[in-house]
Parts: C-alpha cells; sequence; structure tokens
C-alpha cells in the first residue's frame, strides 16, 4: 500500500535530509518512526502525507505514484490519511467540534452525520465538556486530543501522527495508544513519530529507525535485534 | 457547506474590511455615470424626436417690404408643398419668449424687429428637397431661410455621444479598479492565511472548496458595498433632480429617472457583488494551482 522506493530528499540546493530510503508498509500494519530530532522524520511523514514530491526514487501511495499523481487527483488521496501534526495545526478561530468536523466537511458529509460522530469522539477522548471551546481556551494536551480527533473521524486508511502523545501525561498516552490500535485493528495503517522510548517498547511494534537521513528497519522483538 | 459558515477567519482580515467602503465609492460613481449616461440618452431620443419630420422657417423683417404680405406668400407656398402636413405660425409673444434665454424680458423685445417664424410638420416619411423648397420661398419673399435643424442636432448628437462614451470609460475603469482592488485583497487573504489553507488542502480540500469560501466573502462585502454606494447615489440623484427642477431651463434634461432606469441602477450592487465574486474565485484558483 506504502511503498518507498531508493527516496531522497532534500530542499532546494541543501544537503539531502532523507537518502535511499526504501521500505513497504502493508495495509493494517502498526509503526513507529524514531530517530533524534533532524534525523528526516518530519520529511518522511510529510512525503508520506503529500506535503512533499521526492526529488530521488519513487514513492506510491494506495497504488499511486506520488511524482507522478495529477494534481486534482491528490485530495482525492489526502482524504485517506489522517495526519496528527506535532504543533496540533488546530484553527484557532474554530471550536474543537468544528475543527473535528473540518475533514467530513471538506470531504462533504452531511451535517446530520457529522453533529452525530464528532461529538461522540470527543467524548471519547475526553473533551465531552468542551465541544464549543476555542483552542486557545484548551490546554496542550486538550488540543493535541482535539487534533488526534480531527485526524481518525473520517477513519482514514493511513493515519500518520508526528509526537501525538508529546503533552499528554502517561495515561492519557495510553489512552490514546489505545485509540490509534484499535483504529489499527479496523484496518488503519498507523505511523506513529515519537521520541517516547516508554511508549515503544511498551507497544511491541515494527520501527522504522531513522539516523542521518538513513532508514533501518527494527523488527518487533528483543531490543537487541535493534 | 453552509453559506454562512467559513473555515478560514477572513472576516478577521484588516485588508477585507475597506473593501466594501472601496466598491461602495466606485458603485457610487459608477451610478452616477450610468444616470447621467441614461439621462443624456433619454433627452436626445426626446429632442431627436421633437425635430424630426419638422422645419422652421424664418422670414426676416425688411425695412421696405411689408412682413405681413411676405408671410402671407410664404404660408401659400408651404400648404401647396405635398410634404407638409401642417403650419404653425408663431405670433410675436411666441418668439419673445423663444429669445428670452439671450435678450431678456419680453418688454425689452417690443421696439426690436422680430422675425416671423413658422414652425412646419412634414408628413410621415415624406422627404423634402431642402434646397429647392428654400429657393422656392427666398424667390417669393426673399430673406426667407429654412432650417431643419439638421445641424444643431448633429451637433448635439455628436456631444451626446462623446458624453455616452465617457460614462462607459468611467463605468469600465471603476470595473477594472474593482477587479485590481479584489485581486489585491483576495492575494493578501490568501498571504495571511497560507498555512491555515495548507493545512485545509492536507486534510483534502479541493482548490474549489477553499475558492468558495474567498468568493463567498467577496460576494457579501462587495454586495454590502454596493447597496451603500448605489444608496449614496441614489440620494445624490434625487438632490440633483431637485436642484435641477428648480432651474427653469429648456435646454436641461431632467434629471428624474423612469422606474426601469433604477432598476438597472438597483443591479449595480448586485453586478459589483458579482465581479467581486468571480475575481477572488479566479485569483484563488490561479495562486493554488502553483502549489501541491
Amino acid at each position: 500500500m506504502i511503498l518507498f522506493e531508493n527516496t531522497g530528499v532534500r530542499y532546494d540546493d541543501g544537503p539531502p535530509i532523507l537518502r535511499n530510503i526504501s521500505f513497504t508498509l502493508t495495509p493494517g500494519s502498526f509503526h513507529f518512526l524514531v530517530g533524534p530530532s533532524g534525523a528526516g522524520k518530519s520529511s518522511l511523514l510529510r512525503l508520506m502525507y503529500l506535503a512533499l514530491r521526492p526529488v530521488e526514487g519513487r514513492v506510491s501511495l494506495f497504488g499511486r505514484d506520488v511524482s507522478t499523481i495529477r494534481r486534482r487527483d491528490i485530495p482525492a488521496l489526502r482524504r485517506r490519511i489522517g495526519v496528527v501534526f506535532q504543533d496540533f495545526r488546530l484553527l484557532d478561530h474554530l471550536s474543537a467540534i468544528d475543527n473535528v468536523a473540518l475533514p467530513l466537511r471538506v470531504a462533504g458529509v452531511r451535517e446530520a452525520e457529522i453533529k452525530r460522530h464528532v461529538p461522540e469522539l470527543l467524548k471519547w477522548v475526553g473533551l465531552g465538556d468542551h465541544l464549543n471551546a476555542l483552542p486557545a481556551t484548551l490546554s496542550g494536551g486538550q488540543q493535541q486530543r482535539v487534533a488526534i480527533a480531527r485526524a481518525v473521524i473520517s477513519r482514514p486508511s493511513l493515519l500518520l501522527a508526528d509526537e501525538p502523545t508529546g503533552n499528554v501525561d502517561d495515561a492519557i498516552a495510553v489512552r490514546l495508544m489505545y485509540l490509534f490500535e484499535e483504529l489499527n485493528k479496523l484496518g488503519t495503517t498507523v505511523v506513529i513519530a515519537t521520541h517516547n522510548d516508554g511508549l515503544v517498547s511498551r507497544f511491541d511494534h515494527r520501527q522504522l529507525r531513522l539516523e542521518d537521513g538513513v532508514l533501518r528497519i527494527v523488527e518487533p522483538g528483543p531490543r537487541d535485534a535493534a | 457547506m453552509s453559506f454562512l459558515r467559513s473555515d478560514l477567519p477572513l472576516n478577521q482580515d484588516a485588508s477585507g474590511r475597506f473593501l466594501p467602503w472601496i466598491i461602495g465609492f466606485m458603485v457610487y460613481f459608477a451610478a452616477l455615470a450610468l444616470a447621467a449616461t441614461m439621462a443624456l440618452d433619454e433627452a436626445l431620443s426626446r429632442w431627436q424626436a421633437g425635430l424630426t419630420g419638422t422645419l422652421t422657417v424664418q422670414i426676416t423683417p425688411a425695412p421696405a417690404e411689408d412682413l405681413a404680405v411676405r408671410v402671407d406668400q410664404v404660408v401659400g407656398l408651404l400648404k401647396g408643398t405635398p410634404a407638409v402636413a401642417g403650419i404653425e405660425l408663431l405670433n410675436d409673444d411666441d418668439v419673445a419668449h423663444l429669445l428670452e434665454p439671450w435678450l431678456g424680458p419680453s418688454e425689452a423685445l417690443a421696439g426690436l424687429p422680430l422675425p416671423a417664424l413658422i414652425a412646419v410638420n412634414l408628413r410621415p416619411g415624406a422627404t423634402v428637397d431642402l434646397a429647392a423648397l428654400q429657393q422656392r420661398l427666398a424667390e417669393a419673399a426673399p430673406g426667407t431661410t429654412v432650417d431643419d435643424h439638421g445641424r444643431w442636432l448633429s451637433d448635439l448628437v455628436t456631444l451626446a455621444r462623446s458624453v455616452k462614451l465617457l460614462g462607459a470609460i468611467i463605468l469600465s475603469l471603476v470595473g477594472a479598479a474593482a477587479v485590481i482592488t479584489v485581486i489585491f485583497v483576495t492575494r493578501t487573504g490568501l498571504s495571511i492565511h497560507r498555512r491555515v489553507i495548507e493545512l485545509v488542502h492536507l486534510i483534502g480540500a479541493r482548490d474549489a472548496y477553499i475558492a468558495r469560501q474567498f468568493e463567498t466573502h467577496a460576494l457579501r462585502l462587495g454586495l454590502a458595498g454596493g447597496l451603500l454606494g448605489v444608496a449614496l447615489a441614489a440620494l445624490t440623484l434625487l438632490a440633483l433632480g431637485q436642484i435641477v427642477g428648480g432651474i427653469e431651463s429648456p435646454l436641461l434634461p431632467p434629471l428624474s429617472l423612469r422606474p426601469w432606469q433604477w432598476l438597472v441602477l438597483g443591479l449595480l450592487p448586485v453586478a459589483a457583488a458579482a465581479i467581486a465574486m468571480l475575481t477572488a474565485r479566479l485569483t484563488v484558483l490561479r495562486s493554488l494551482n502553483r502549489v501541491m
């Protein structure tokens, strides 16, 4: 479903950020994307959520080659991808409920359905009392949960999360991980970029380990396998 | 998407706040130009209708000849001309009244030798050899001239066409200025909300979805500005109509508009809103086409 073949990325004339990246994500798989800051995790995620095109090699999403895809076909592909951004990127002028409803509205889902599903999901992530709150009135952790709810509301085929548990306490982090696993069980492919080693060790999933722009795949199992 | 809801906070843009005022002023000037053009067009039609199929025969007084005799001779000849449907001999008071704007009150003209004027109505569709008629009348009564008002009307038509052209140029310039302003405001909005637009794009919005928000915003601002402008223009026209109505001059066209002309002016805000909407849409689509 997601295929990287000898993919490379660089910004303008700068040094390569990613080099010779090759891997495959099968449908319904769960991966952690780990590595030190500046290793290229965000660039790899940007390639996957179609904010960036590779300068070398090939990226294929859902059977479509990102390098050659027509511009008008990109929105339909993006609707199959949910993204939790590291800085949340909530719309400040919209309430929590409208932020979460955004992907549905963009996709043309009927308001009746939106009104039924969005509050339900917000209650599930513990924000049932903050449906109409503006992001500025929410704590960092609450904003993060709104961002996660927005990413998963349309039940994406691929969920990409950049440090989704960075601003929440351990209990909430574990709860959110369970949400991701639930989605994963329903068939969503999940990629979570994180620095949280504790979380990575607690949830035993395949790791995409990036160092200096080069990817190494670490299969789940004993730590010394890495 | 609800018509009123916007995912982009366009209402908060400072650049958008002055757009209704700018469009308002533009619509104001456009409405005045349009009203002037329509009023002039109406006056021209009236003048043309009033003068087509008519002639004015003038018999200048001569010291040694009896004016009344010469007038009778001319009237006789005119009545015998097949193309003539009817004639009206203007009396001294009528002539004095016509000269009043140039020579003052009727009493001042009492001692002056005034020409005799005959208004001639031609049969509908009839053609007259003006030179031949002029010659026949002048032979019967020397000093008689025939005026079909052609030169006066031709000058007036030229003037009216020039003013209409000027009105069209003003309307075009106002429209172009409105388009440029909306492009500027829209581009500013795109720049201000670049990150929000990028996000909405990333979650799967098509360009048309984003463009719709800008066009709805521009439509609202354009309509508000247009209504403001046309309301001010209506007040101005009503006031001007009062002033012109108070001046008793046959040369000034009346500034009162017919109902259909008010309707045309009433469509200006709709046109302004439509132009703003279309411009915003095309600007957004063109700009977004450059990003992934």
